[in-house]
């Protein structure tokens, strides 16, 4: 798997995420400029980072939403490419237009920093082929803007068409408002686009990919996009 | 020529920063207060003296970045 990590100034998870790739697929990640106005050829898989690109300045992934690499992506899944944005990663996707709706102030007002519980929703998508429907994920979250909201037509269409893969939940999987860390929409973590080939996602799942972290559930998600790419080859 | 652009989230958009601020308006004693929603303001210098070439960047700027049309509204108000 050929992926390419995008680099904004203030991005802080890009080698995180990096390293997670690698572990996973074998193959070192290109690392992106957002200068730069084209991605490297035969990418498979792009990746929009966490971290707080431009300090979150106006709003979180206003400024990179804009970057000149971000034409590029548009192009990129505009042809079907996979695309998967991780926690500001999630807001630059949102802020470009990649996938609808807003990641507003969290409702407890409280940057939120533990793990959370997840549940995949559905197995047959490129990003959650790696886990079963209904399975629950063990991942962190670090974020003070991650309550997803869109408008009622927006999140029944979300709803309708199965676009919801990731919702917060219990460590039994039950989705409450108890377990609904930060007042997100239906409990919303992770969405994909009418496409189905750009995912946003609050959590963040290349940090429980080692022993080492406590946890390997994140593992799944990059071992599902390496089998979903290797079978498509 | 100078000119403010304000944002302010659309009516029904919860806005919990704006409620935090109302609770401590009323933690303060400050009377009256009903309620609160926050917004920004941009304060922005024109090159030219071309009205309506202006308002028009203007318009282009709050719709492809200051704004979040999504959940934000904005209003344009030329200063000179």
């Amino acid at each position: 798997m050929k992926s390419a990590v995008l680099v904004f100034p203030g991005i802080n998870r890009e080698r995180d995420m990096a390293r997670a790739l690698k572990l996973i697929s074998g193959q070192e990640p290109a690392m992106v400029w957002h200068a730069e106005t084209a991605l490297p050829a035969g990418t498979d898989l792009v990746v929009v980072p966490g971290g707080f690109s431009y300090g979150d300045y106006l709003r979180c992934g206003a400024i990179a939403a804009r970057a000149p690499i971000m034409d590029a992506v548009r192009d990129y899944a505009s042809k079907g490419g996979l695309v998967l944005g991780v926690c500001n990663g999630f807001q630059i996707l949102c802020e470009s237009g990649l996938l609808p709706g807003v990641l507003m102030r969290n409702a407890g007002l409280k940057f939120i920093c533990h793990d959370v519980h997840l549940r995949v929703e559905r197995s047959d998508t490129p990003f959650t082929r790696g886990y079963n429907a209904g399975q629950v994920i063990r991942v962190p979250v670090a974020h003070g803007e991650g309550n997803y909201e869109a408008d009622e037509e927006t999140i029944r269409r979300l709803e309708g068409e199965g676009r919801v893969l990731y919702r917060y939940c219990s460590p039994e999987g039950v989705v409450d408002e108890r377990h609904n860390i930060n007042g997100a929409a239906q409990s919303i973590a992770g969405i994909v686009n009418n496409g189905g080939n750009v995912l946003g996602m609050m959590p963040h799942p290349e940090n429980h990919v080692e022993d080492i972290m406590g946890c390997t559930d994140g593992r799944g998600l990059f071992a599902g996009l390496v089998q979903h790419l290797e079978k498509a080859a | 020529m100078k000119a403010r652009v304000t944002v302010t989230l659309k009516s029904g958009i919860l806005d919990p920063q704006g409620k935090a601020i109302e609770g401590a308006l009323k933690s303060l004693g400050v009377d009256g207060v009903a309620s609160v929603r926050q917004g920004k303001v941009f304060d922005i210098e024109l090159a030219g003296s071309d009205r309506a070439k202006a308002e028009a960047a203007l318009k282009d700027a709050a719709d492809r970045l200051l704004a979040n049309t999504v959940i934000e509204n904005y209003a344009i108000e030329m200063k000179s």
